[in-house]
């Protein structure tokens, strides 16, 4: 029931969705501090054997499965298996929370004051959290929301904590563990830290899925993790990591439990805090390592205006309904559960799918505002040189045509449909006021005056054209990544048009072909469920064909009159990436002996020479973002191939003849019939 | 019973099987007087055409103090319908029904709970199932036999039988009755009247000897044979295929009944497959000896049933399943004769064809007589009950009597839902002293050893042996019971946890009369997924019920009846208030959980569909090879199994 709820193909405008309520209102009009100190009682799961967080450490380390795992080791490495069982009681303390209430409502009252000095509001769908509750009684709750920002985790706590919801335990980096006390802090108020690479330790493996295990199926508390992994700099979501779905589907899978809900979360920022950061990092600024110093210098941002968070509580998947005629739970049945075992074929791509499905609900519900919109436009015009802005009037004219557009799209858009259009478009340019600039009615971005963004202290001798060209860039891309907000909501009609544009024909087979081969490059980038191209191409067709953009019959597709504008815009939605990858490609052909660490900077250098003269004109590409997509695109599609151990460990072999191949495809020079990836 | 008694019975039994040989007695109601007691017995002879001996009942009175009704049922008849139900469990006799008065009763005189007020169970109904009794739906009174379909015959096949002297009957009760096991849709079907495909002849064999020259008339005349024991199947076993269109025979092996031999030395007994476990238990008693084979169906299913389906009794753990308690095996099968050539206690010969036989579900022929193990009459018999706080602890130290190999002759875990209906199902207490007593235990367990009355269950457990090894196996268990939280809770609780198995399958019919219906089945697991099956599965019905739309939450609960050294037989049972509701299946459930297709109830028609999952390509495909093998025609036609 709930499974069918994730996601559907069918008339998106259809899809009904609850209204939100501002928390922050509350907050404005009563004493934070008795907030803080309220009376703290939430619904518990129903079958919750109540356990304090040392009992919960000695249970993992006394399972059947850590201690097979230690046993294994302690053989492998000829030690005792009491030195392991050490061992593995270290990381387990390194890594565990120690959820306090009293460190909740001391974040209680700090974030009150942080968050009404930061937002508007605080949009929560309540009709979410009922469910929400509703489901935490029933079965063991996973969270998983959406992750754009630092903010993400605080948020979400900060939300259930005031409605009286159950504190989830949230799975976190270990790059806050940097920040000592704010890491302790987290660590108190839920947080438990897992190191970012840990491939072959299979102690620590063991140690941290029987953790997360134990904690899942005792109900002890939600388990909150973020499905992209970390933070997408791009507002892009990211293609789901799998790793942690799998541990927590692991127990229903095994019978352990009856169900689990997955529970999708969307969190959406008006105006996102490290907007700049995120740019200078694509750009390839290094991130700042975590420091707790670093976050007070951030009270820089705390004197802005940020607008307001949409926080929205998706629909719990049922992880039974997920699995059902899906998955052969039997064939667990002949293995001992303790024993860890790696995941069969059929589970893996079980996994998988249900990620791309998850990470699509929580885009679904994802808030869009107006300023979005504009990002789409003034990025279009931006790449079209148009030197001397957009009249303040033609800005308002395309966003209107645009919000139709997208609302026939099934966008979730919030705009204030009973202020005048004009009115709605100046407020959003107010809040950006960083990245646009307004003269004589004419609207541009503000690339001229970017000295301002420079990091203090930074030397602003004279400015070299490339120095130039980056400060251009971190504007041109903190806009991308409003403008992305939106992407996943044009990006199946967007491939259609760009095939329609690349395929020699009109003949549907042709245009499919198309169609096929562009979402197979792109499935690095956007977020494209593996195995449903027939799917999406249909879901495009019906789109294009329902706002009367082309009519299709058996055997050709025909662009209406007025099809022709709309389809011109979705193009241009395609075209930087179309663009972007075609340069990679461009690039890597005319390489020789190149390591993958080599290739950011080389071809970032590549990007720059190319924009400086003109030959390209996209800034955007500059993105590392871009540029890590299409080298993985590339190496998916066996153009690259990654060398793995001896001395020439990490070189990228080059098929060059494909390589140019797929550049002239994506350039629309070669059908994609004769393409070599058509073959594959 | 004084053993008085006993032997003043016995001898008007074998008197009385002597005169019913002669199959010429008319109605006879006859008193008989003796040292102190008093015997009724009831001859009822059959007005039928084949002028059979239907039903003798015996009733002895003793006299003591407090009069009490002891009964003993010999059942030697062909028309079984005449003391059984046609369209419930059981006796006709014994039943609940509401009183005038509004309580619960249960009828007859055959059990110990016969003839009791059951105060609570009205209550217990009402507020499990939310029915209501004025929401009655009686089932159809008397059978109709104009919805009976005709018998197919073949002629040619009935002249030959005629010749052969082995009785038959195209009846239509005897028909009806041979046309079904007891599984809830064909239960259901029955109440209301509705009947499918029946057999079209039933036939009587009285012997080994009969039986071959019925399956060699079966095999010339093309017949389907159709083997009927005690009818207790419960899965679709004896359901005849709708799509067959020969003539189908019901192969009735309740004349075959005899102990033909039994052998001290070697402690065996040579019996007829068609004896009735209660019987055969009884007469093997009357030499000292028993087989301690006690399925909770014992009172009517067969011992030809027990090795067709590999059938489990609840004192496995001293005298093992069926496949243990087996020495030899004669079946008939459309190829002739199968037996083995000796009685040697274990042989390495191949494969053992005692596995094709057992299990085989009627498909490849008919058990005609079997040697069984027997052992003396064990000395001593006594009956425990342990509480635990939770479910779990109880598995736990189920687990651990198990790993310690020292199991009861039987031990048994209810999950909390059954322990309060085995409460309601408590008869009314005569002294206030008694209900004094119940009342402070209560106090005892949930107030001072601080139990939820919402969580705690409680184990059964039934010792056999001497009295000296009895005390102290009790002792032993009764100390790992304590390292899991357990109480020891009473020989009363314990034996009347035993009684309730015989009497549960008749609260399915009063159940069935206010639209509240169930049905139980039965798995076997490893111990480690014992907790989770029994969650998931429960979980399962009860979100099953939710998602059909039944209206009212179900009754789900469980208990583990078995152990073994590598895992548990855990036995379901399901029950709701139908109005408006469908059918449906957990089996998929225990299947994904790691828990098998059936313990002991057998595959059937109803569990067909997963056999292949089970046992795999291959192993159907010897299994089909044997079929074509033994049955290339097809004679025994039931279609279970494969």
């Amino acid at each position: 029931m709930a499974s069918k709820a994730v996601y559907s193909h069918r008339d998106p405008m259809l899809k009904k969705r609850d209204d939100f309520e501002d928390m922050l209102e509350e907050r404005r009009n009563s004493s934070d501090l008795r907030y803080a100190l309220k009376c703290y009682t939430p619904v518990l799961y129903k079958g919750l054997t109540p356990c304090k967080v040392s009992e919960l450490k000695q249970m993992v380390l006394q399972s059947d499965q850590l201690g097979y795992v230690i046993t294994q080791v302690s053989k492998e490495k000829g030690v005792t298996s009491d030195e392991v069982t050490g061992e593995a009681a270290a990381i387990l303390e390194e890594m565990a929370q120690r959820l306090q209430l009293s460190t909740v409502r001391f974040f209680a009252f700090t974030l009150s004051k942080v968050f009404k000095t930061l937002f508007r509001s605080i949009c929560i769908n309540e009709e979410g959290l009922q469910r929400l509750q509703q489901a935490i009684h029933n079965h063991p709750v996973v969270l998983l929301p959406s992750h754009r920002s630092y903010m993400d985790f605080l948020l979400m706590s900060y939300i259930l904590y005031t409605y009286d919801l159950a504190l989830p335990v949230i799975a976190a980096g270990m790059d806050f563990m940097g920040m000592k006390v704010v890491g302790e802090m987290l660590r108190m108020s839920g947080a438990f830290f897992i190191r970012r690479s840990f491939g072959g330790d299979k102690l620590y493996w063991a140690v941290f899925s029987e953790y997360v295990k134990i904690m899942l199926k005792n109900g002890y508390a939600p388990v909150e993790f973020f499905l992209e992994g970390t933070r997408s700099r791009t507002a892009k979501s990211l293609t789901p990591k799998l790793g942690l779905l799998n541990i927590v589907m692991d127990p229903f899978l095994k019978g352990e439990v009856f169900d689990i809900s997955l529970v999708p979360v969307s969190i959406s920022y008006e105006r996102t805090l490290e907007e700049a950061l995120y740019a200078r990092e694509l750009l390839g600024v290094p991130k700042p390592k975590e420091s707790t110093s670093g976050l007070f210098k951030a009270r820089k941002i705390l004197s802005e205006d940020y607008g307001s968070i949409h926080v929205y509580f998706g629909q719990p998947v049922s992880v039974r309904s997920l699995a059902e005629s899906r998955v052969n739970r039997s064939q667990f049945n002949l293995i001992p559960r303790h024993i860890p075992t790696r995941p069969s074929e059929e589970i893996l791509s079980f996994v998988n799918d249900s990620a791309y499905r998850l990470v699509r609900a929580q885009e679904e519900n994802m808030v869009l505002k107006p300023w979005v919109l504009l990002a789409f436009v003034l990025l279009q015009k931006q790449a079209a040189e148009e030197k001397q802005g957009t009249a303040l009037d033609e800005l308002t004219e395309q966003a209107v045509w645009l919000r139709d557009l997208s609302r026939q799209y099934g966008a979730f858009l919030h705009w204030p449909d009973h202020i005048p259009p004009s009115e709605v478009v100046s407020s959003s340019l107010s809040l950006h006021r960083g990245l646009v600039r307004i003269s004589e009615g004419r609207v541009q971005l503000a690339l001229e005056q970017v000295g301002g963004q420079q990091v203090p202290g930074e030397t602003r001798g004279a400015i070299t054209p490339e120095e130039e060209l980056l400060n251009k860039a971190v504007v041109i891309l903190s806009c991308a990544s409003y403008r992305n907000q939106a992407l996943n909501v044009f990006i199946r009609p967007a491939l259609l048009a760009s095939a329609i544009h690349t395929a020699a024909s009109n003949r549907k087979q042709e245009i499919y072909n198309s169609f096929s081969f562009l979402r197979n490059m792109f499935s690095n980038e956007f977020i494209l469920c593996p195995g449903a191209t027939v799917q999406d191409f249909e879901e495009a067709c019906y789109l294009l064909v329902k706002t009367g953009t082309l009519q299709i019959n058996q055997q050709e597709v025909l662009i209406t009159e007025r099809g022709h504008r709309t389809l011109a815009f979705l193009t241009s939605v395609l075209d930087p990436f179309l663009q972007g990858y075609q340069v990679v490609c461009r690039f890597l052909c005319e390489q020789d002996g190149l390591t993958e660490k080599q290739f950011i900077p080389a071809v970032r250098k590549f990007i720059i020479k190319h924009l400086l003269t003109g030959r390209l004109r996209y800034t955007e590409v500059l993105s590392s973002d871009l540029q890590k997509n299409a080298l993985a695109a590339l190496i998916r599609l066996g153009a690259v191939q990654k060398i793995k151990g001896g001395e020439e460990q990490g070189t990228l072999k080059l098929n060059k003849v494909m390589l140019n191949s797929l550049e002239d495809t994506l350039g629309g020079k070669l059908p994609t019939q004769k393409s070599v990836v058509a073959h594959l | 019973m004084p053993s008085q008694v006993t032997h003043e019975l016995l001898l008007i039994c074998t008197c009385l099987c002597s005169c019913l040989s002669l199959r010429s007695t008319p109605h006879q109601l006859c008193r008989v007087q003796s040292q102190g007691c008093k015997a009724s017995i009831c001859i009822l002879i059959s007005q039928n055409s084949n002028r059979i001996v239907t039903v003798v009942e015996i009733y002895i009175f003793a006299k003591q103090a407090q009069p009490r009704i002891l009964t003993c049922t010999y059942i030697h008849f062909f028309h079984r319908q005449e003391i059984m139900k046609w369209n419930g469990w059981g006796y006709s006799d014994s039943k609940f029904l509401y009183n005038k008065k509004g309580q619960a009763e249960f009828t007859g005189k055959r059990y110990r709970l016969s003839g009791m007020i059951i105060p609570g169970l009205r209550e217990w109904m009402e507020s499990t199932f939310s029915a209501n009794l004025q929401h009655k739906t009686p089932a159809a009174p008397i059978l109709n036999s104009s919805a009976v379909q005709p018998p197919t015959l073949n002629e040619a096949f009935l002249k030959e039988l005629k010749s052969t002297g082995i009785p038959f009957s195209h009846d239509a009760e005897d028909r009806v009755f041979r046309s079904h096991g007891h599984c809830l849709h064909e239960i259901f079907a029955l109440r209301e009247g509705k009947i499918g495909r029946v057999p079209d002849l039933v036939v009587w064999p009285n012997c080994h000897n009969d039986v071959v020259k019925i399956v060699e008339l079966a095999c010339k005349h093309n017949v389907c044979l159709i083997p009927y024991g005690g009818g207790t199947s419960v899965s679709s076993a004896l359901e005849c295929p709708p799509e067959e269109t020969r003539s189908i025979v019901s192969l009735d092996t309740s004349q075959m009944n005899r102990i033909l031999w039994i052998d001290e030395k070697n402690l065996t007994a040579h019996v007829e497959a068609g004896i009735v476990g209660q019987d055969l238990e009884r007469l093997l008693n009357e030499s000292g000896y028993c087989t301690g084979h006690e399925p909770d169906s014992m009172e009517f299913s067969s011992l030809g049933g027990w090795v067709a389906t590999r059938a489990s009794g609840m004192k496995k753990n001293i005298y093992g399943n069926i496949e243990d308690l087996v020495v030899h095996i004669k079946m008939v099968t459309p190829r002739g004769v199968i037996e083995k050539s000796c009685q040697g206690p274990r042989m390495s010969t191949g494969p053992d064809v005692h596995h094709f036989i057992m299990g085989s579900e009627g498909t490849l022929g008919v058990v005609t007589e079997v040697t069984m193990k027997i052992r003396p009459m064990p000395e001593y018999q006594k009956y425990g009950s342990v509480v635990f706080p939770n479910f779990e602890m109880g598995v736990a130290c189920l687990r651990e009597v198990a790993r310690q190999r020292c199991a009861p002759a039987s031990i048994r875990l209810m999950d909390n839902e059954q322990f309060k209906f085995g409460h309601a199902l408590k008869p009314q207490v005569s002294s206030i002293f008694t209900s004094f007593l119940d009342g402070l235990k209560k106090f005892y367990i949930t107030k001072f050893k601080g139990f939820d009355p919402n969580r705690l269950c409680v184990a059964t457990l039934l010792f056999e042996g001497d009295r000296e090894k009895v005390l102290q196996h009790e002792k032993q268990v009764y100390d790992i019971a304590a390292k899991f939280g357990g109480l020891a809770a009473g020989e009363d609780n314990g034996q009347r946890g035993y009684m309730l198995t015989f009497v549960i399958a008749y609260l399915r019919d009063l159940g069935m009369d206010y639209y509240v219906i169930g049905e139980s089945f039965e798995t076997s697991m490893p111990w480690d997924r014992v907790l989770d099956i029994c969650r998931n599965v429960k979980a399962r019905i009860v979100r099953e019920c939710k998602d059909k739309g039944v209206q009212f939450p179900p009754l789900s609960t469980c208990r583990v009846t078995q152990t073994y050294d590598a895992g548990a037989c855990v036995y379901f049972y399901f029950a709701f208030n139908y109005r408006g509701l469908i059918l449906f299946c957990s089996r998929e459930e225990i299947l994904a959980n790691g828990g098998s297709l059936s313990h002991h109830h057998g595959v059937g028609k109803l569990r067909k569909e997963w056999m292949r999952e089970s046992i795999s390509s291959v192993g159907m495909g010897m299994l089909k090879s044997v079929k074509d093998y033994v049955d290339p025609n097809n004679i025994f036609g039931n279609r279970n199994l494969l």
